[in-house]
């Protein structure tokens, strides 16, 4: 499913009433397959864009929309949290079957497909711990196992992986890209590793400082599977450097204000 | 590579002492231990006559004697089946009415003020109120409990249901919870500590106002027990009954702590 951003601006009111723009005009297109990731510098609105794309916001102009047959029962988009958003209350198999209990499935089915997730996902042997017993790798597990159990046609994530340590994070990037290559959703990835962006998506949207437009669509000229060597690639470089150049002087403008 | 001498280390400070807790298991029994036979020598010896505070021992035994008699069931049934039936109440009322107000912004607007109108009262001012409108036998006093119990209940709910993670009420929106849902995997399971946190305070509250109520209007229960006993000066008697306070205070406490383990077993071990 093509996922559609035409002319999307979205304006919120501060404490005192003054309105802010998070992101003005932005168009794109997200091919149906396709890993794109969006980079820009803090505060630039890539939240803002994965919360419109969800449903959770109404965008302020333009349209957020997909584009092509939902299958039956299938919900357009589930969301990975950066803080992983677990219910503490629910062991690994209650959270993993928190969407499909929301979609409508009986009880039977959701067991059986959140356990199906929960092997998918390494998560095998934990299914009765409870969040506070994992570790955060283990953590955002569950959070791609439970958005991933509704079968949704977007994934959207939000930093998956930035609470992670570095190595955890190179390891569930991979586990994520073999995943996806079974799974074939559409995904938006927010990121603001430029690394990252580049090594696991096809095409990386470059967004500008609050308000966030879209500076370029930069693309990815890499082949699949995407394997740890092609760090040194000058595809690879080439594509962070162009990156880079971009958001740099902007990135710079947001440390001297101190904007978070 | 080369290591100094041993004697030319200077060893690092132990800066850490000062945060180290030891857990002191023996003297915690022996303090209770030392204060009861502190107690029994001082009145065995004669310094405080037996009238103002009777021993350990007889206390104990005035407790044993008034058992077999069965004096002391009918007085614990009494007061058991008030303090029960008002704690049950004002529960079951006060989680309702804080759930309703902090889910709902209509219920937060009007019922807010008029329980922080009606929250500072004490409770017990309202007995003689109760009387006239219920009569002076059970209702009254299981009442007074209820409304004691109510509002820590209420009140506690509410901030439990409005401190729920706006992160987790998002996630469960994101995968298309509506309001029930909301209210019954997210804002109730999120308030559950609170809930505990509450029905403990209106455990204690509960008791205090049994007691309260038993002395003012009643002729059975654990505080009528206290108050005639003072009134034919048997000391030993009213010391019976505050020693059986003390235990319901502590069993209830316990109790209370034993479900909230079983009902949040995710706070289990953190």
């Amino acid at each position: 499913m093509r996922v559609i951003v035409d002319g999307v601006g979205q304006t919120f009111r501060d404490r005192s009433g003054h309105a802010v723009e998070a992101l003005t005009g932005v168009t794109f297109a997200v091919e149906a397959e396709e890993l794109m990731a969006v980079v820009g510098p803090s505060g630039c609105g890539k939240s803002t864009l994965l919360n419109l794309l969800a449903g959770l916001l109404t965008p302020t102009t333009g349209r957020v929309g997909f584009e092509g047959a939902l299958p039956a029962g299938r919900p357009a988009t589930a969301m990975v949290f950066q803080e992983f958003a677990l219910f503490p209350w629910r062991t690994v198999l209650g959270n993993v079957e928190l969407g499909l209990e929301e979609a409508g499935y009986a009880k039977a089915e959701r067991r059986r497909i959140a356990r199906r997730w929960v092997e998918q996902t390494g998560l095998g042997g934990f299914e009765t711990k409870y969040p506070h017993q994992l570790s955060g790798g283990m953590r955002q597990r569950v959070g791609i196992a439970r958005a991933l159990a509704v079968d949704p046609a977007v994934l959207l994530m939000d930093e998956p992986f930035s609470a992670l340590d570095a190595q955890t994070r190179q390891l569930m990037q991979e586990e994520l890209l073999a995943l996806w290559t079974r799974t074939r959703q559409t995904i938006v990835y927010v990121t603001h590793n430029i690394h990252e962006a580049v090594w696991m998506a096809d095409r990386v949207i470059v967004l500008s400082r609050r308000p966030g437009r879209v500076v370029e669509i930069v693309g990815v000229k890499l082949s699949r599977p995407r394997t740890e060597t092609m760090l040194g690639d000058p595809a690879f470089l080439h594509a962070v450097e162009r990156i880079w150049s971009l958001i740099r002087s902007e990135a710079q403008d947001a440390l001297r204000e101190g904007a978070a | 590579m080369s290591v100094a001498p041993i004697a030319a280390v200077q060893p690092v400070v132990d800066r850490g002492r000062v945060l180290r807790r030891r857990p002191h298991r023996v003297a915690r029994v022996l303090g209770l231990l030392a204060l009861l036979l502190a107690w029994e020598l001082l009145t065995r010896t004669g310094w405080v006559p037996a009238l103002f505070l009777p021993a350990p021992s007889a206390v104990l035994a005035a407790g044993v004697e008034m058992l077999r008699s069965g004096e002391l069931l009918v007085h614990v049934a009494t007061s058991l089946r008030r303090i029960l039936l008002g704690f049950a109440l004002g529960a079951v009322g006060g989680v309702a009415v804080g759930l309703a107000v902090g889910v709902f912004s209509l219920a937060d607007a009007v019922g807010t003020p008029i329980i922080a109108a009606t929250f500072p009262v004490p409770k017990i001012a309202l007995l003689p109120l109760l009387i006239l409108w219920l009569g002076i036998g059970e209702a009254s006093k299981v009442a007074v409990i209820t409304l004691g119990v109510f509002f820590p209940m209420a009140i506690n709910t509410y901030a439990g249901v409005r401190h729920a993670d706006p992160l987790l009420l998002r996630a469960a929106v994101s995968f298309g919870a509506g309001r029930v849902s909301l209210i019954r995997k997210v804002m109730l399971p999120s308030a559950l500590p609170m809930i505990f946190a509450g029905l403990k305070l209106g455990a204690g509250t509960a008791l205090l106002l049994l007691v309260a109520a038993e002395m003012i209007a009643a002729s059975s229960g654990v505080g009528y027990l206290i108050l005639n006993a003072q009134n034919l000066m048997e000391t030993t008697t009213l010391m019976v009954g505050i020693v059986l306070l003390s235990i319901l205070g502590l069993l209830s406490h316990w109790l209370l702590v034993r479900l909230e383990r079983l009902a949040l077993p995710w706070k289990a071990e953190s």
